[in-house]
């Protein structure tokens, strides 16, 4: 059996992220993976029928690295993966701006599929970052979902 | 140990990170919170609602029944919104 390899990269950066350039990154010189799925996440223009007119983005430096490098090495010993890139931006961001990508390889399109949407759900109720909506009536800070949880708890094995 | 704060709880301390060195009689992150709390109106604020805080110990999310002892960071934050 051939010796999968599967780089993790983890990046936390206030620059914005080339879609194209990262999944060439992933799977550059290599022929063993069938299937990149990518998601990205991006600042909406509304929330609730609320215009947002930024939105800031802060994070804990070290605990977020180690936090999504905890969930990366889960889903590479829960999925066949050959390749997983995280990379979150911190900084105020206007909407249509990119906040967040996830790009996960693999030889098929169900390990990579599941193993985005893993990585998604726990990045966003256990990696340490808190967003702040600015609008007309003002600035606060976004309330965690608890649809969220339940969206992280169906991966809990039992 | 270093504390740190993040997001509303920040702001409510009114500091991002200090250094604290409680009594041996706090134990826990609970008790932590509560020892925290009975120093200053900021900190009663900031922690008014205890179960609605997030707690992390070296990087490391704990349960407010977490032992202290040994701790070198703690930080106390609201639930998480990122992604």
């Amino acid at each position: 059996m051939p010796v999968t390899t599967c780089p993790v990269t983890i990046r936390i950066q206030q620059d914005d992220f080339d879609i194209a350039r990262e999944i060439a990154v992933l799977t550059g010189n290599r022929t063993d993976i069938g299937a990149v799925v990518s998601f990205s996440g991006i600042c909406r223009g509304d929330e609730d029928s609320a215009k947002i007119a930024a939105l800031s983005l802060e994070h804990y430096p070290g605990m977020a690295e180690e936090e999504i490098r905890r969930h990366a090495d889960e889903a590479t010993s829960r999925w066949p993966l050959n390749g997983v890139t995280v990379i979150h931006r911190v900084g105020r961001f206007m909407p249509g701006q990119n906040i967040v990508l996830v790009l996960t390889a693999s030889q098929h399109r169900q390990a990579a599929f599941q193993a985005a949407e893993f990585l998604m759900d726990y990045l966003k109720t256990n990696a340490p970052f808190w967003k702040k909506e600015e609008s007309a009536t003002g600035t606060g800070w976004v309330e965690a979902q608890a649809r969220d949880d339940e969206a992280a708890a169906r991966w809990t094995r039992s | 140990m270093k504390v740190k704060y993040f997001a509303w709880v920040r702001e409510r301390v009114g500091k991002a990170e200090e250094t604290i060195e409680p009594p041996a009689t706090v134990r826990t992150v609970e008790d932590l919170i509560a020892w925290l709390s009975g120093q200053s109106e900021a900190y009663a604020y900031a922690f008014e609602k205890p179960k609605v805080i997030r707690a992390a110990i070296d990087h490391a999310h704990v349960k407010s029944d977490a032992a202290i002892a040994g701790a070198r960071e703690i930080a106390f934050f609201p639930p998480m919104t990122g992604g």
